[in-house]
């Protein structure tokens, strides 16, 4: 008998609307399994919990809060629903983790911060009210990198998470709460955020599906801000087809957000099994090679032979100025999060440290609660937006994007989608780069030139490599599908096809991996 | 005059002024938050304009079209594609931490305004000024500070209200084109007066919907450019006006005595009527300026444009001009317009009053009770068609002009409860001009007076004044002056 914490969000659509099980013993079954392996927390605010130090190393620590009460709540209320006869939402009663990054009102949300301390949301985020009415019940808020910035949720104020694949690695980040809990089968789907790749690298370093939609497309609205014309919400999924279908749910116009894009975007699922037969996959020249694990180039080169048996052709194209992407990436993003983080000043939420005058109050408050990756992006962002430095740096960094943004353009005309290794690296051990800021933005080399023009990506299992550091232990290796901007629903197609032929089953292998069952 | 002294000694006053105009939007720039006046502290606000986080701003189309139509009354173009940009600093009543506004590319640029500025002889002289920018950008909160004196410098606590915070907020920078405190003031009267007409705001300094901030330099006539001090705390006219001139005088005194003009902003104080240091402007503050993510581009079509610019009222200027044609000297016009009473005069027209005898008691009279009732003009019940009727009394000689004076005083008093006809019947206000009840006072007058009588009758035609007076007085004023004057002569050169 399958435990239902190892079924895809679609299988337990399928069972609950037949009446084979109940929302209520899906989301119990769910959280049995957090207080099981997670280690977390009680319910409460995480910042009143036990010291990050004292979590087990056994733990995934995937959820900073569970908030148990609320979904049994909601689960029940489904199921009361579905037995009166009444429409249901089209992911009614799948359990779903919320990155803490995202607004539930009257839930904490720390961002993974200690500078929210105390903060509890007003209002809901539209991503929030979207999964409230798709009836997906939110089981919990989950760890980050701080304000996501990292690559390995080992930012996160709160200790970070644990690979499912093998506990002495990192998920990656900064959506590695969100990625932990749906490779752990903490919950079966789960909503990152990605700004530079926040959702695709984790999803690579565990197994999943993840995804980031065109920019735009999903709104910003409740979403704290890290970088604003970069961050994007997207889905982690066991299947690409859960992750088309929880994207679908979060995708629409909000008059909230200005940024958002009013152009409807295509249904994400009516051509996801028309196949790749007769497209062009386009080999980006300049994301791949040097500095590319070998497992993962193996894994990649691997994953172009399935393409072309699968009747796509593979053509080489060149994005020339991707070589650039990660230091205007670098310039952009810190520029942005400095101003946006100004406002966590203790003045009107927050942690606040008191001090004589409000202008020490706000350093106080600042260097107490700021960890020291946020700060140094912080020093790196107000000196490029610095008068005298603008030029050279923000303005630079912006050429560099509407280039980037041109390379795609022109590559999109002879290939339908773009394809790279997600990461340069499978999953690292934790506390090996993050003495090394440099090489730990290097994870970030293939997914930031999509994040910089805006177009949808995702990632998906290209299957397994040996681990660099231990080649008894295989780990995962994703692959990014790159689509031309609003073609998200081609990315997915692409995918889906990929997925079905390759028969990838994320079962964590490693060493220290949680066990799945089966 | 200042600047004619100044000028005597070979030194010319350079002035800019920054206007802030906050408009009467319904709604903040990027919120639906209520923009009301006064209310309960903290009770305005929502998510988006206390800075929460994940909180994004939407731009307000309302503010932006009425920024517009203020940039079309100014002479200035619009700019078809324009942004918003992050002015990063920190001070607390800043929910965000960084004040959304315009940097490089504002909402409008190259306006001007014509001003009539009233010269030491009384004539008026047309002066330009040229208007560099107009942009958009969003108020902020207002902070209390409590305890000692009042201001943040040891203060116990400050408490801050974000109900002003994000409000939308034009600032509208002119050339230095201003040589006297005068031409300063006609500009912002000009300007209070333009936005007033176009009704994007109420334009009310004690409110500070409208506020001023004054650049000031001095140089030698012919030189470049001096340094300039801002000065800031100017709340009226007058303010603008005396602080100008203090500030001219007083860097003339520094220069001429060898010292230097430091890059400062003062305060000024209205009470001991001097600028003071606020701040010493070292080096120019960093606001690291850059593009606002969270925005996209205002886009003004010519279409757009053109259907804004069709809602242009009539404005100051136009007025003036029509209201001279019509009879009113300059001066009156420049007062009525700008004193707010164009819409009374112009039904009191339409009602059939004399234009210069309505504009006199709407400069005059009314300006007075106005000023010492403290009873706004829109508020004191006064309409065109009472002017009109008391004007027709006035005419018709049911009325003397100090009669007239008098009912509309009093019906002021009452807040045009009654009018003028009605109000002089009921309170016996009207002449007399009944032949045999005057002919008898007259009589009488010219028995008691034989001495005054005697002058008049020896060719001192003037002396009948005194008799005239005599009266009135015997009438409490209420002789038809023309009357009298017609029987006293019939009495005495009979």
């Amino acid at each position: 008998m399958t435990a239902l914490t190892q079924l895809d969000a679609g299988t337990l659509v399928a069972r609950l609307t037949a009446g084979e099980v109940s929302a209520r013993e899906v989301v119990d079954a769910h959280l049995a399994r957090i207080a099981e392996i997670d280690g977390v927390v009680a319910d409460g605010p995480v910042w009143a919990a036990a010291p990050a130090d004292e979590l087990g190393a056994e733990h995934t620590h995937a959820f900073l809060a569970v908030t148990a009460e609320a979904a049994r709540a909601h689960a029940d209320d489904i199921d009361i629903r579905r037995a009166a006869g009444e429409p249901l939402g089209p992911l009614a009663g799948v359990p779903l983790a919320l990155k803490d990054v995202l607004t539930l009102r009257g839930v904490p949300t720390t961002c993974g911060s200690r500078i929210l301390e105390g903060w509890v949301p007003p209002y809901d985020a539209t991503v929030s009210q979207h999964l409230r009415r798709a009836d997906v019940v939110v089981l919990g808020k989950t760890n980050m990198d701080e304000v996501a910035m990292g690559s390995s949720t080992e930012n996160s104020a709160y200790g970070p998470s644990r690979n499912p694949w093998d506990l002495d690695r990192v998920p990656g980040g900064s959506s590695g709460g969100s990625a932990t809990a749906v490779a752990g089968l903490l919950a079966p789907l789960a909503i990152g955020t990605d700004t530079g790749g926040s959702i695709r690298q984790p999803a690579a370093l565990t197994g999943l599906v993840g995804a980031k939609p065109t920019y735009g497309t999903v709104s910003r609205y409740g979403l704290v801000a890290f970088a604003s014309s970069l961050d994007q919400a997207g889905p982690f999924a066991r299947t690409v087809e859960d992750a088309a279908r929880l994207q679908a749910v979060i995708q629409a116009h909000d008059p909230r957000d200005s940024t958002s894009v009013p152009d409807p975007v295509p249904d994400l699922t009516a051509h996801l099994r028309d196949g790749v037969q007769g497209l062009r996959i386009g080999v980006v020249t300049e994301l791949q090679g040097e500095g590319y694990e070998p497992g993962v180039a193996a894994a990649f080169a691997a994953a172009l032979e399935r393409f072309e048996r699968l009747g796509a052709t593979v053509v080489e194209v060149s994005l020339p100025h991707a070589p650039y992407g990660l230091p205007a990436y670098y310039l952009v993003a810190p520029s942005e999060a400095s101003s946006n983080l100004a406002r966590f000043d203790g003045v009107r939420y927050g942690l606040r440290v008191d001090a004589p005058t409000a202008e020490q109050m706000n350093a106080a408050t600042r260097a107490a609660g700021f960890g020291p990756e946020v700060k140094r992006r912080i020093m790196i962002g107000t000196h490029a937006l610095s008068s005298g430095y603008f030029d050279a740096y923000y303005l630079q960094a912006s050429k560099v994007r509407t280039l980037i943004a041109e390379d795609f353009r022109a590559a999109f005309r002879s290939a339908d989608v773009l394809v790279s290794p997600t990461s340069p690296a499978v999953a690292f051990g934790l506390g090996t780069k993050t003495a090394d800021p440099l090489a730990m933005y290097l994870n970030d080399v293939a997914t930031v030139p999509a994040s910089l023009a805006g177009i949808p990506a995702l990632s998906l299992p290209a299957g397994l490599a040996p681990a660099p550091d231990d080649s008894d232990t295989a780990l995962p290796v994703g692959l990014q599908i790159m689509a031309p901007l609003l073609r998200d629903d081609l990315m997915f197609r692409v995918a889906w096809a990929f997925e079905q032929d390759l028969g990838f089953v994320p079962r964590p292998t490693g060493p220290r991996a949680v066990e799945v069952g089966r | 005059m200042t600047s004619t002294a100044l000028l005597a000694e070979g030194w010319e006053l350079v002035v800019g002024l920054e206007v802030h105009v906050e408009l009467s939007t319904t709604t903040k720039m990027w919120c639906g938050c209520s923009t009301a006046f006064g209310d309960e502290p903290n009770t305005n606000v929502c998510p988006v304009c206390t800075g929460q986080p994940g909180a994004l701003p939407v731009v307000n189309d309302r503010a932006i079209e009425d920024a517009t139509l203020l940039g079309l009354a100014l002479n200035g173009e619009i700019e078809p594609r324009c942004w918003f940009h992050r002015k990063n600093y920190f001070y607390p009543d800043l929910a965000k931490n960084y004040q959304i506004s315009q940097y490089d590319v504002p909402l409008v640029h190259d306006g001007h305004l014509e001003v009539e500025v009233e010269q030491a002889d009384g004539r008026l002289v047309t002066r330009r000024v040229g208007i560099e920018r107009l942009h958009m950008e969003e108020d902020t909160g207002k902070s209390l500070h409590v305890g000692d004196t009042g201001r943040l410098h040891g203060a116990d606590r400050s408490l801050i209200d974000y109900n002003r915070c994000g409000i939308p907020l034009l600032e509208i920078v002119s050339d230095p084109d201003i040589r006297d405190p005068e031409t300063a003031q006609a500009y912002l009267r000009e300007l209070q007066a333009i936005v007033r007409a176009t009704g994007v705001s109420d334009a009310r300094m004690e409110e500070g919907s409208i506020r001023c901030d004054a650049n000031v330099s001095v140089r030698r006539l012919g030189a470049p450019l001096g340094t300039r001090c801002e000065i800031k705390n100017l709340n009226s006219v007058r303010s603008l006006g005396r602080a100008i001139a203090y500030e001219a005088r007083r860097q003339v005194t520094v220069l001429t005595d060898g010292g230097e003009i430091r890059l400062e902003t003062r305060h000024w104080d209205e009470g001991r009527g001097v600028t003071e240091t606020l701040r010493v402007k070292e080096s120019v503050t960093d606001y690291r300026y850059f593009p606002d993510p969270d925005l996209v581009a205002v886009v003004s079509a010519p279409e757009r444009i053109e259907a804004i610019r069709a809602r242009l009222p009539e404005l100051p200027a136009a007025a003036r001009a029509r209201l001279v044609a019509a009879g009113l000297s300059a001066t009156q016009a420049v007062t009525v317009v700008a004193g707010g009473s164009l819409e009374v005069l112009d039904a009191a027209l339409a009602a059939g009053a004399d234009a210069s005898r309505a504009a006199n008691w709407l400069t005059g009279d009314v300006t007075g009770h106005v000023a010492s009732s403290g009873v706004a003009l829109a508020d004191c019940g006064l309409t065109g068609a009472h002017l009109a009727e008391l004007d027709a009394l006035l005419t018709e000689g049911t009325l003397s002009t100090k009669l007239a004076k008098q009912v509309l005083m009093a019906l002021l008093d009452e807040r045009g409860a009654r009018g003028p006809r009605q109000l002089a019947q009921e309170e016996g206000l009207e002449q007399v001009s009944d032949e045999g009840e005057l002919t008898r006072i007259v009589a009488q007058v010219v028995a008691d007076n034989p001495g005054t009588v005697a002058t008049v009758r020896g060719g001192n035609d003037k002396a009948i004044g005194a008799l005239v007076g005599q009266v009135m007085k015997a009438t409490r004023g209420q002789a038809d002056p023309r009357k009298t004057n017609e029987l006293l002569r019939a009495a005495i050169l009979d």
